[in-house]
């Protein structure tokens, strides 16, 4: 207990030097403790935790230290029950989750696992941000389809999918009513590097054209007692993630009981009457930190685009339009 | 009687003596048609299945609508020789042949859409070496085998009797290899009253468990749909909805290969007016089903204003307008009138309302999977706007152009073996007004 503690506070540390470099902070501890590979090209400036920069190579980094089988991952961490608060009243859509996520499970370039979604239940409510991972049901309707045994769930409350298992059948995309899985239609581009890196579910390295990949919770991570890339990279502290059976969430700055951030603040799951039972629990989006609008500031063109169909974007165009 | 069995055998074997220089255009024609779908295969193989319309909402298309689809024409056995098998209505013997080769044939072009919907078609066999039998996928794995096992059984008896006929009609020019074929395949089968006797029994046995298997695959297609939470699908009709209209789709395309034959190979003393107002019946009692089952199910979904059913429905009403009005009013309505009102049945307008209804259910089909994918409970927010709606591209077409080629030159090839009608039942009624003493034994 008091050791997970630590390891929060040392996120805490990493996460407000590192800052807005990709770098997901938690591997920094390791990669140092290796002695800096001398091949220029694929090296890459971190922050280490007492303020330095160095540099190091990027594949120490991202191949982590201990190597999880597909056969291994099946097994959850032990004692553990993972879980995600996202208050959705602190995001402004600053996309540094999908952005870190996209980087750390080295994804091609036009795949999210994490998405943020301009949400807007009916016209007279007001919009807000978001952000969407998987949900790791606890009756995970992708798990409960699948012929092959590709996707599991696990004691931990993780559901995986094995590249190497998957027929590419798309059967659990369907069956997931949260749009959450992706498929590999075309091949993955994936880099040299990453060739030689051997697969683990946990991971999600590499992509395998032909098969489904999704949000994994950076399982490898939390093997390694670390937070997820999106909570690490979230400038808003919007992502808490945290044990249930400990009852404690973080989002890095401020850890809190599960049970009372669920309860103080009336937590909902997505489409609870699906009856998929969520491992993600969301905070209603009042009281804002943030108006809803910064959202859309700075937005790259491609990025906005993509809103450009939502009944809010067309509302406001034609607000527009009428002036 | 010698005379009379020759002229069957001649009439009815049009293509197995020689081949018509009409008969090899029309195959090099399909042929072609095949040759595209490979080249479209190989590069969908090569290039990935970006090739494809299908993208991360809309993960199942044309393929899994023609899947569907021939799956659905393989309830042309399982109910015409199944069902008037069992009832024993002897009005149906020219036509078995027909339905049963509809069956095996597209029993067979079904389950290959599949494969081309599978990312990963190395690894098709893990769903043999880790199966999971909580899959719906599974299910169908299990169901459509036993079904292709079944049909092919049934099949091969009704042709037994046939091989033996061939086998022994000297009149017949064919290559002495091909006789031993027909002697092997005949498993010396010589119409004793016995042999006689256990064909018939496994022919009804078979007749009962076909009806049951097909049953069985395509609800077990239905679940596939229906276990899933997605607005459209997540329904406890889809189960019979399916069977229903698998059974429209198989009794619709067993009047068009009627007219064909009939047309084609001159089967006119065979294939009556007769034959098409008895199966034009059957369509017009299937479509009163099928009509109702699609009324029930869009009008629960309708009238209760679930707020993803409401999206879903205001989109076949927009989006999907026509094809929603012609498959389910128009291809349901047709039959209904055109077989409904004597004065209307002709052979050409109950061919013609089968098409209608044919093409109609395909169209039904694609209005199911398609947008309720396009329907998903998050909206559609991608980054690549072309992903957000679904187009069948020239990959997909030219494999559903392929496998109703397929299906065709099937046909075709199967013309030049086996009699296209069944001899030996035609015969045997024939018989029957002779000789009934010798029948009853």
């Amino acid at each position: 207990m008091s050791k997970n503690k630590n390891s929060r506070r040392d996120f805490l540390k990493l996460g407000l030097l590192a800052g807005g470099t990709l770098v997901t902070g938690s591997m920094i501890k390791t990669a140092l403790s290796e002695t800096p590979e001398n091949d220029p090209g694929s090296n890459i400036k971190v922050l280490t935790p007492d303020g330095k920069l160095v540099e190091i190579s990027k594949a120490s980094i991202k191949a982590g230290k201990e190597y999880v089988s597909p056969k291994a991952s099946h097994q959850g961490i032990p004692h553990r029950k993972f879980v995600m608060v996202i208050d959705l009243s602190r995001c402004k859509n600053a996309r540094k989750c999908v952005e870190a996520c996209k980087v750390g499970h080295h994804l091609p370039s036009d795949h999210e696992w994490m998405k943020v979604y301009l949400m807007q239940d009916s016209s007279k409510q007001s919009p807000y941000w978001f952000p969407r991972p998987c949900f790791h049901c606890d009756s995970p309707m992708c798990a409960s389809v699948c012929p092959v045994g590709a996707t599991y769930k696990r004691s931990d409350g993780i559901v995986l999918i094995d590249s190497g298992r998957c027929i590419g059948c798309k059967f659990c995309m369907t069956g997931c009513p949260y749009s959450v899985r992706v498929f590999n239609w075309k091949d993955p581009e994936v880099s040299e590097e990453d060739k030689k890196v051997k697969y683990s579910p946990e991971t999600g390295i590499p992509q395998v054209e032909g098969t489904v990949g999704k949000c994994i919770f950076c399982a490898d991570l939390l093997r390694k007692n670390e937070l997820p890339r999106c909570v690490q990279a979230c400038p808003m502290g919007v992502i808490f993630f945290g044990d249930i059976i400990e009852d404690t969430v973080t989002n890095g700055t401020d850890t809190i009981p599960f049970s009372q951030l669920v309860k103080d603040r009336s937590a909902f799951r997505y489409l609870e009457q699906l009856g998929t039972e969520p491992s993600v629990y969301y905070l209603p989006p009042t009281e804002r930190l943030f108006p809803f609008e910064s959202g859309l500031d700075d937005l790259d063109k491609k990025v906005l685009a993509r809103y450009k169909n939502t009944p809010y974007m067309k509302n406001q165009k034609k607000l527009k339009n009428d002036k | 009687m010698t005379n009379n069995l020759e002229k069957h055998i001649k009439a009815l074997t049009p293509e197995i003596e020689n081949t018509s220089k009409s008969w090899k255009l029309l195959f090099a024609v399909f042929l072609s048609f095949f040759a595209l779908g490979i080249f479209g295969l190989i590069t969908q193989i090569t290039k990935g299945h970006i090739v494809t319309g299908m993208r991360d909402n809309v993960v199942w298309g044309l393929y899994i609508v023609n899947f569907i689809f021939f799956m659905g024409l393989s309830y042309a056995g399982a109910l015409i020789s199944g069902v008037l098998h069992l009832f024993k209505a002897e009005w149906r013997k020219p036509i078995i042949r027909i339905t049963e080769l509809t069956t095996v044939i597209s029993l067979f072009i079904g389950p290959v859409f599949i494969l081309f919907c599978i990312g990963r078609l190395d690894r098709l066999g893990y769903l043999i070496l880790y199966p999971r039998i909580q899959s719906p996928i599974t299910w169908d794995v299990i169901a459509i085998s036993t079904d292709i096992v079944g049909c092919l059984i049934f099949l091969y008896l009704s042709f037994i009797q046939d091989f033996a006929k061939l086998r022994d009609f000297d009149g017949l020019k064919v290559s002495p290899s091909r006789k031993k074929i027909y002697k092997t395949l005949a498993l010396g089968y010589y119409d004793t009253p016995s042999q006689r006797h256990i064909i018939e029994f496994s022919k009804n046995v078979m007749a009962a468990m076909i009806i049951a298997i097909a049953i069985i695959v395509y609800s077990v297609l239905a679940w596939i749909f229906g276990v899933t939470l997605q607005p459209g699908w997540h329904s406890t009709i889809f189960g019979p909805y399916f069977v229903i209209a698998a059974v429209y789709s198989g009794t619709g395309v067993v009047i068009i290969l009627m007219w064909i034959f009939r047309k084609v190979y001159h089967l006119e003393e065979y294939i009556t007016k007769k034959h098409f107002i008895n199966v034009g019946v059957l369509l017009l009692v299937v479509a009163a089903f099928y009509g109702y089952f699609t009324f029930s199910d869009y009008l629960t979904k309708w009238y209760g204003s679930v707020r993803m059913d409401k999206i879903l429905i205001d989109k076949l009403f927009s989006d999907f307008y026509w094809l929603f009005i012609f498959s389910n009013y128009i291809g349901i309505i047709v039959p209904l009138i055109v077989v409904g009102f004597p004065r209307l049945r002709t052979i050409r307008n109950i061919s013609i309302a089968a098409v209608i209804a044919l093409l109609g259910l395909w169209v039904n089909r694609y209005l199911i999977v398609i947008p309720t994918l396009e329907t998903p409970y998050l909206p559609i927010q991608d980054i690549r706007p072309a992903w957000n709606l679904y187009k069948p591209t020239w990959v997909e077409l030219s494999l559903t152009g392929a496998g109703v080629s397929v299906f065709c030159m099937l046909f075709m090839l199967a013309s030049k073996i086996v009699p296209i009608v069944s001899i030996s039942e035609i015969v045997d009624e024939s018989e029957d007004t002779n000789d009934e003493i010798l029948l009853s034994e």
